[in-house]
């Protein structure tokens, strides 16, 4: 099977462009109110933005059926919210309260929601990517035709274990599509710095799995390379690797002061290829919307987050028992 | 709307105050959301702060230059355009505003913290050597720097080492020292780079291993102790594995349970390895350059905690500390204190504050727990007859049960109570605040330990 580089060839329609619009802007805000909280010391330790990255997930989303699951890495907030998990409940995770998706347990590297198929929130670089590979692996078992969105970074992207996984994953015809969120930075290491291979859609070319590269800044152009994988894979044809050219705005980190590239270069990428700005213009140009009618979204959005930000402030700590609970399951139970 | 208050930004899971290195804005200037306002300098690094939220500065309330800026502090005023400082300011004279330079200074001066214990004399340093404040995280980077200058063959490998200059700034300047051949920044495999590490100690190089933190060296097991650890023995002697893989280890602050555990146990486990876990900076330095030189592969456990923390440092050219010599940091009669690491903070707090209910605590730093003086530690029970252990990681099979055991083999007929284990609980490391502070060890329950067996 070939790799491709896709050009984007789209149709949409207002409806949908707003929805977009309503979740990628979601995420931003969210995360921008998730960085105020930081600095106000409300949420502690690492804590990874989107921001940037939000024509990924929602794009993907957009092709995800019932009974998909997704799984990612420490930058995890915006799939959370993308795949519709509570936004209150995961700002109080953040913020280590009660309320928050694992209780105040897990912080803003590790949530998860059975509900709604996310498995996680993983804080180790590549160990995302076999238990996704597992995933899927469960749901062909099932003879299911479900699919497993398994992300990781282009950092991660050199870890042995992604390989072994890409070996399994094709040998068995495993369900998963592999999607490479290239941000064009591990922490402070360009890609070019750390890949022999940069292209990273041909890394599973020596495994026979088709790969395509995919302008992650472009919400439609996501949309249509995941169908194309979502069928190919849920055809039974094995797995998919999509590699998604983005780029994160913010630090690696809250504390990563980002002296390996200039302000410029972030200023311009957000001038020039803003996944927002893009759907906005489609919006305005297409006449699905007029400045009001966006100013309105705004508005919404900004209220979901003051919102999921003030339930994260009042929401208690965890009661003290909690330190001793979830350790091990109650039941000893069998595979369904 | 009225006007916000632009606060000093917590930039880092660590940091408690700042410096305001810089304004890059004036008052009465327009800024959008995204705009730089300052240059803000933290226990790290120096980052740029940016505005949240659209507005026009108002009024700067932090000089620039001021140090000690406490996380929190209004730093300046943030207007809505239109409306003006007096008008923002009337409502709400924070009184916390109203002084703000002053108030840094006292804040600084309040959280200074107690200065570092002194060290007790050490044999190896003569008499009269100049002692320098120097903080652990330069002392590890001053020990690499020596090493290398002294030998062509040792050289630094890891993830951000270089270019980045250390994930934590421990490598700071050593790039510019010794050049890219020598400095060499990997790509994100650990597995890969620590088995690279080890076939470049076969083939006689003396390579330093960073991992970024020891939770990631999980992925590189394997290599430590497969690889490293076994090899000179399966050789039958010829294959010497002069390696050092070093990196943070142990819980920092709220990065929760995969990134906060300590392996002291863990590596002290295993034959063939040597193993350093120092507290002080001294210690760092003298042990980190012995690690490099040793034709054993080393595990030598940092604390990302305990980079910025100041001790002095003999100023000797060339000082080195023995693998399997403990330290006896104070000198006590009523019971023994034994720790390593962070665990020595505890050790020495919970020892001053028995002193101050009139139990004499001797505390020992044991440094490396393999080889481990445990000699060391049986004469001090042979004094005391009562003996604490202290440390950050799990109870099970933990660095204090191998105490335990050995002083009951060894010390049974002096102790007049059982040793006691102080621990983290045996849970994965919590995120929440209230959580994560219960599961680490505190001076306090040292206290109450060392009241256990002393009967008191
Ligand atoms: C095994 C492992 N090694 C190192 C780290 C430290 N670390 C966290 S994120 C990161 C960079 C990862 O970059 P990338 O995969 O490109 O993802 P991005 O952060 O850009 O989303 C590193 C080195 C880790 N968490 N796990
Ligand atoms: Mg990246």
């Amino acid at each position: 099977m070939a790799k491709t580089k896709s050009t984007p060839k789209t149709n949409t329609s207002g409806e949908e462009l707003r929805a977009f619009y309503r979740q990628m802007l979601l995420i931003r805000r969210f995360e921008e109110k998730a960085g105020q909280l930081y600095g106000m010391g409300l949420i502690g330790g690492f804590c990874h933005l989107y921001i940037g990255q939000e024509a990924v997930v929602v794009g993907l989303e957009a092709v995800a059926r019932e009974g998909d699951k997704r799984i990612t890495s420490y930058r995890d907030h915006g799939h959370m919210l993308a795949c519709g998990m509570d936004p209150k409940g995961v700002m109080a995770e953040l913020t280590g309260r009660a309320g928050g998706y694992s209780k105040g347990k897990g912080g803003s590297m590790h949530m998860f929601s059975r509900e709604k198929d996310f498995y996680g929130g993983h804080g180790i670089v590549g160990a995302q990517v076999p238990i996704g590979t597992g995933l899927a692996f469960a749901d062909k078992y099932r003879g299911n035709d479900n699919v497993t969105f398994t992300y990781f970074g282009d950092g991660a992207a050199n870890q042995g274990q992604v390989y072994e996984s890409f070996n399994m994953a094709e040998l068995w015809q495993l369900p998963v599509i592999y999607v490479i969120e290239n941000n064009q930075y591990a922490m402070g290491t360009a890609v070019t710095r750390a890949s022999s291979t940069p292209e990273l859609y041909t890394r599973g070319e020596a495994f026979n799995i088709p790969g395509e590269q995919v302008d992650g800044m472009d919400v439609l152009a996501v949309r249509d390379a995941g169908r194309r994988a979502a069928e190919f894979v849920r055809a039974g044809k094995g797995p998919y690797i999509l590699e998604m050219k983005t780029y994160r705005y913010r630090g690696h980190s809250m504390s990563d002061p980002a002296k390996y590239r200039t302000r410029e270069e972030v200023q311009k990428v957000r001038a020039e290829r803003d996944a927002i700005d893009h759907v906005r213009d489609l919006l305005l140009q297409g006449k699905h919307a007029d400045e009001a009618a966006l100013k309105e979204i705004d508005k919404e959005i900004k209220a979901v987050v003051n919102e999921a930000a003030e339930f994260a402030r009042e929401s208690p700590e965890p009661d003290l028992s909690e330190l001793w609970s979830d350790i091990y399951a109650e039941a000893a139970g069998g595979a369904e | 709307m009225m006007a916000t208050e632009i606060l000093m930004p917590a930039l880092s899971p660590t940091m408690e105050e700042g410096k305001l290195a810089k304004w890059l804005v004036k008052e009465g200037d327009k800024v959008a959301a995204g705009d730089i306002l300052a240059e803000i300098e933290t226990d790290k690094a120096v980052m740029e702060f940016e505005a949240v939220e659209d507005g026009v500065i108002g009024k700067l309330l932090v000089p620039e230059g001021a140090e000690g800026v406490a996380v929190s502090t209004p730093i300046a005023l943030l207007l809505e355009e239109g409306e003006s400082v007096d008008a923002a300011s009337a409502p709400a004279p924070a009184p916390a505003s109203t002084a703000p330079a002053p108030a840094p200074q006292e804040s600084s001066a309040a959280s200074a913290a107690p200065a570092a214990p002194e060290a007790p004399d050490d044999p190896q340093i003569p008499p009269g050597t100049e002692m320098r404040q120097t903080t652990v995280r330069e002392a590890l980077r001053d020990a690499m720097a020596e090493e290398m200058r002294r030998d062509e063959g040792v050289f630094l490998m890891g993830e951000e080492v270089a270019q980045y200059q250390g994930a934590y700034k421990v490598s700071q300047g050593l790039l510019d020292e010794f050049g890219a051949r020598r400095v060499i920044d990997t790509p994100i495999t650990e597995m890969g780079f620590a088995g690279l590490g080890v076939g470049a100690a076969f083939a006689g190089l003396r390579p330093v291993v960073e991992f970024m933190t020891f939770n990631f060296a999980m992925q590189a097991i394997d290599h430590i102790i497969n690889s490293a650890a076994k090899t000179l023995y399966m050789s039958g002697g010829q294959m010497p594995c002069p390696i050092v893989f070093r990196g943070a280890n142990g819980a920092a602050a709220r990065v929760a349970a995969q990134h906060s555990q300590d392996y002291a146990a863990w590596y002290a486990h295993v034959p063939g390895l040597w193993v350093a876990q120092p507290y002080s900076a001294a210690d760092a330095k003298g042990l980190l350059k012995s690690a490099i030189r040793s034709d054993n592969p080393v595990v030598f456990l940092e604390n990302e905690l305990m980079y910025g923390e100041a001790f002095e440092v003999p100023a000797l050219d060339d000082y080195t500390i023995p693998f399997g010599k403990a330290r006896i940091w104070r000198e006590g009669t009523d019971v023994t204190l034994v720790s390593f690491g962070i665990g020595m903070k505890w050790a020495l707090q919970a020892a001053d504050a028995l002193a101050g209910q009139g139990i004499s605590a001797e505390v020992i730093d044991l440094r490396t727990l393999r080889p481990m003086d445990t000699a060391t530690v049986i004469k001090s029970v042979q004094k005391t007859n009562r003996c604490v252990t202290v440390e950050e990681g799990w109870p099970v099979a933990s660095i204090g049960n191998h105490i335990s055991a050995v002083l009951m083999a060894e010390a049974f007929d002096w102790l007049d109570a059982p040793v006691l284990n102080v621990t983290g609980k045996d849970v994965p490391m919590p995120y929440a605040a209230n959580l994560e502070r219960h599961a680490l060890v505190t001076a306090q329950e040292v206290v109450e330990a060392a009241r256990a067996v002393a009967y008191r």
